[in-house]
């Protein structure tokens, strides 16, 4: 089948939907490719590189959508375009069903098969190489640190020269999805210190492994919003969240905001009122231009000067960074294009059996099919791989139900109960010192490694091997007089029984020792 | 001699000296340490013992001598033995404890003494005692001879089913439990012996049965759970002779090798309950049906040699070592591999299933024998998310712990067991002998993966070869 890549008409859009590195790949798939005349220009690829790599070079738009059997496209298709294609074609790109009822109609019409890069389930693993949002995300959030850094009049890291000390800037950034985590890992690459603050507690991890600090808001909620998104929060929590943003203007020199909750306005995050805090010179560079802004002062498409602080509104940070954002989308694409070609052969298959490839898919042969069910696959992953807590002796890692829980209890109790009415206290006593000694074992053998597991086992073995006192005791003790005993056959079990012992005493530490000495750094 | 408080106060030292010991086993640097701890308490509470109340000085030759006689086998054994033998030699330690346990229990019941001054509910009481430390004596004196036999392949490694086992060992267990009312309720010790002994060989057929319907793989949790048994087995003595002591320490054993065993089942995502009960059922005979569908894709055979070109160029390279490499005694190989690679810059690193291997444990041990330094091998949970950062992943000997079906196809038998997800790397490489499915009868899709290749051939061969080419 073929493939055409159209030159990207939306203004200021320098990006292109394939790179001729990935032309090599798709080719060996045994798909064809055309791409419109000058396409890659702007992302610094000329036409003579991707006729080296076996791309046919069309003249003009119409005549690509004419002939293609697959486009690739980056941004949302114009009307326009949609009005050159041929029908029964086969569209991947971003199309942003929920925010283009009109679009998609008009696909559908055109009895299209669309798959939304954009739609992609996330949450499968398996997902993440196609994950074209991810890809773009993380070069945009490197590129707002770059722009930050080029309107900030200072050093990101703190030096001292002969002329004098300079202290590091302090960079905020609102937000730790993929945008801001790239953005985090550049600020923090570049010396600058920096902070960062999600809904989502569970990045914390990530914004600290990156070099960042993370900074909590004071006020219980939890913000994850599935599929790795987040949500609305409460106003309780937006009020301490408020203060908590207010006190970072004070503080630092640059805030970089990359808030956005899907289907709605970006959230306001800094007010003029913050802004005017901020000391003169300092910097703001707003991801969420594009939908309305996280700053209140946010011209979206620009960068302005108000109140002494320079705010960035660009919308096509992914633009800045064409080559960039090209190559790692091209290879999303060409991911999932290799997911639709398992044969190899050439032609797509659309599989609706495929998790992946059925959140993907908005339109099939012009029957729009979005939104996608959810994923039927098991939510709780996270849960099953955590570390399991130790719960009830013996019993599941995950906490169990409250009926089980009940009824482990119940019977627990029960049989407590029979032991107290029917035992003799010495029995109790010793009793008491089994289950005491029970837990005991079971909290400190969870401390063991498992590398050592199997010197625990030799350990225990050999330590089990007390059980040689039972016999010593019965070898010869003290006797009363005129008890018939007979002594031969117990002197006899008990002399077996030690030598049997003796053999796991020593042979036990022994070996454990031998394999101790052994791990070494 | 000693005074009996002297000799409580004793063990009670011994006790923490043991909760040292298993505590030392939290990281490799105190654990020389932990089994010092072990030693010393174990010396006190010998020596408190016999220089206790309880034993007069008629007792010390015999004592002296069996000491002498099972210490020195024991010795000789633990310089003798090679570190791939190790899950032999502990199952065979346990059938001396489970045998031990036995005997003890008998030598209880025919000693006059024991139930001297006892009478009512703690007569009944002790009689339990005894009946039950007989029982699970017998059961881990059988079950780890089997599992000896099974692991050093005196005994194939095939599970025997026999038709309707369930049932035969619910009626094992009604007979056991009608001869305990009998044995309780038996007017003379001569009595009350046939009991004991039919019961005796009742658990002992029942922990061959047990054993013998186990396969080779499945032995990680076996070998922990006869470790469990082992320690019950010296509790239930420690309540017949009223010893805290034997009560403690069985405690501690047994825990552990209850957690062991759940680690193990949770690893291959086994039931636990059904496990110590010794219930390997159902599941089994399910698992040897072959999956219908045969893996999409072809399998791509590699060299030696460009094995030893992708390494050269790898920045990071994960081993996955398996049984395989033990039995190809291959570490020695692996580690040199590994140096070598380490003194060009490349991160090696190893990486370690649960139930890798025949024991818990057990490649670590291999490859600490070989020198490979601990803190570069890993735990699954810890690198499993570094696959896709790895150049090269290495699989030496493992089929089931590496297969892709277990998280992909919700119907493969074994679905939802954790596996290192060596095909995230960039390439991986499956050194095996023949395409065979692994234990679990699976066929492994990670073979028909794109970026998969596999290098055939016996494993300690293939790597010397590797390795004289990356020498080149």
């Amino acid at each position: 089948m073929r493939i055409g890549i159209p030159a990207e008409t939306l203004a200021g859009e320098k990006r292109v939907a394939t790179v001729p590195e990935v032309v090599e790949k798709l080719i060996k798939l045994g798909f064809t490719v055309a791409l419109e005349t000058g396409a890659g220009d702007a992302a610094d690829f000329n036409d003579e590189a991707y006729r080296t790599a076996g791309a046919e070079i069309v003249t003009s738009a119409a005549q690509l959508w004419a002939e293609s059997d697959i486009v690739f496209k980056v941004t949302v298709p114009t009307l326009a375009e949609v009005d050159l294609m041929r029908v029964g074609l086969t569209l991947i790109g971003f199309i942003w069903p929920a925010q283009n009822p009109e679009l998609m109609q008009q696909l559908a019409a055109k009895k299209a098969t669309v798959l939304a890069i954009d739609a992609l389930p996330r949450q499968l693993s398996r997902a993440q190489k196609m994950d074209a949002l991810t890809s773009q995300a993380g070069v945009a959030g490197y590129r707002a640190v770059i722009e930050a850094a080029n309107v900030f009049g200072r050093f990101f890291n703190g030096q001292i020269t002969a002329a004098g000390k300079v202290p590091p800037a302090k960079v905020f950034i609102a937000g730790a999805g993929v945008a801001g985590l790239a953005a985090i890992g550049t600020a923090a690459g570049l010396g600058a210190i920096v902070r960062a603050n999600d809904t989502r507690a569970e990045v914390a991890d990530q914004v600290k492994s990156l070099g960042g600090e993370f900074v909590k808001v004071e006020y219980e909620e939890e913000g994850g919003g599935g599929g790795g998104y987040a949500k609305v929060m409460s106003e309780g929590f937006l009020q301490a969240q408020r203060e908590m943003y207010a006190k970072q203007a004070r503080e630092v020199d640059i805030i970089i905001t990359t808030a956005l909750i899907p289907g709605r306005p970006a959230p306001m995050l800094i007010t003029a009122e913050m802004v005017k805090s901020m000391r003169p010179g300092s910097v703001i560079v707003d991801m969420a231009g594009e939908r309305g802004g996280n700053c209140e002062l946010t011209e979206a498409g620009r960068a302005v000067v108000k109140h002494g602080v320079t705010i960035v509104g660009y919308t096509d940070l992914n633009s800045r960074l064409a080559r960039q954002s090209s190559t790692l989308y091209a290879t999303n694409l060409f991911r999932l294009t290799e997911e639709l070609c398992k044969t190899k052969d050439g032609v797509i298959n659309v599989n609706m059996e495929d998790d992946a490839i059925r959140g993907l898919t908005v339109i099939k042969e012009g029957e729009v099919t979005w939104p996608a069910p959810p994923l039927k696959m098991p939510a709780a992953k996270p849960a099953a791989v955590a570390k399991p807590a130790p719960a009830a002796h013996g019993a599941s890692g995950q906490p169990a139900s409250a009926g089980k829980t009940a009824a482990l209890f119940a019977a627990c109790a029960l049989l407590f109960l029979l032991i107290g009415a029917f035992a003799p206290a010495a029995f109790l006593g010793h009793f008491t010192v089994f289950v005491l000694a029970c837990f005991v074992g079971y909290m400190v053998v969870w401390n063991v490694t498992p590398a050592l597991h199997t010197p625990l086992m030799s350990v225990t073995n050999a330590i089990s091997s007390i059980i040689a006192i039972g016999a010593l005791v019965q070898i010869a003790p003290p006797m009363d007089i005129g008890l018939d005993r007979p002594d031969g056959w117990i002197r006899a079990l008990a002399v077996a029984g030690i030598a049997l012992t003796a053999v796991n005493m020593f042979g036990g530490f022994a070996v454990t020792r031998r394999m101790l000495a052994m791990f070494r750094k | 001699m000693m005074s009996a408080s002297l000799a409580t106060v004793s063990y009670i030292g011994a006790i923490i000296l043991f909760i040292l010991s298993l505590g030392g086993l939290s990281n490799p640097e105190s654990s020389r340490r932990g089994n010092l701890y072990g030693m010393i308490g174990m010396a006190i509470a010998v020596l408190a013992t016999v220089f206790g109340p309880r034993v007069t000085a008629a007792g010390l030759p015999w004592i002296l001598a069996a000491m002498v006689a099972g210490g020195s086998i024991g010795l000789y054994a633990a310089r003798k033995v090679q570190m791939t033998q190790m899950p032999e030699l502990v199952a065979l330690m346990h059938s001396m404890v489970g045998l031990a346990a036995m005997l003890v229990g008998f030598a209880n019941y025919i000693d006059p003494m024991a139930a001297l001054n006892l009478s009512g509910a703690e007569k009944a009481i002790h009689e339990v005692e005894v009946y039950l430390g007989v029982l699970i004596g017998a059961v881990t004196l059988a079950g780890s001879l089997i599992a000896f036999g099974k692991l050093s392949g005196k005994i194939g490694g095939k599970p025997l089913l026999l038709p309707g086992r369930h049932y035969l060992n619910l009626a094992g267990l009604l007979v056991v439990i009608a001869f305990g009312w009998q044995f309780m309720h038996a007017e003379t010790v001569n009595s009350g012996m046939t009991a004991l002994t039919v019961m005796t060989v009742i658990s002992l057929l029942f922990g061959i049965h047990m054993v013998m319907a186990i396969g080779g793989a499945d032995m990680p949790v076996v070998v922990s759970m006869l470790n469990s048994y082992s320690g019950w087995a010296a509790a239930a003595t420690g309540f017949m002779l009223n010893n805290d002591l034997l009560i403690v320490v069985g405690a501690l054993v047994g825990s552990s090798g209850a957690i062991l065993s759940y680690i193990m089942c949770r690893a291959m995502n086994r039931n636990f309950i059904s496990v110590i009960a010794g219930g390997f059922g159902g599941g089994k005979p399910a698992k040897k049906a072959e999956g219908e569908a045969q893996p999409a894709g072809e399998v791509v055979s590699i060299s030696a040699l460009e094995t030893a070109e992708l390494l050269k160029d790898a920045k990071s390279v994960i081993i996955v070592p398996g049984y395989g490499m033990a039995v190809a005694q291959a570490q020695h190989t692996v580690n040199e591999i590994s140096n070598l690679l380490r003194e060009k810059g490349v991160n090696v690193r190893f990486g370690i299933h649960p139930v890798a291997g025949r024991m818990p444990g057990h490649m670590n041990v291999l490859l600490a024998e070989a020198r490979v330094p601990y803190d570069i091998v890993m735990e699954m949970d810890e690198l499993n998310g570094d696959f896709p950062d790895t150049d090269v992943a290495i699989v030496i000997g493992a089929n089931d712990i590496v297969n892709p079906a277990a998280q992909d196809d919700p119907t493969c038998p074994i679905a939802g067991m954790p596996v290192l997800e060596v095909w995230k790397a960039r390439t991986s490489i499956v050194m095996k002998r023949s395409m065979a499915s692994g234990y679990a009868g699976v066929d492994n899709p990670l073979f028909y993966k794109e970026n998969n290749r596999m290098l055939f051939g016996d494993a300690k061969k293939m790597l010397e070869e590797v390795l004289s080419a990356l020498k080149a």
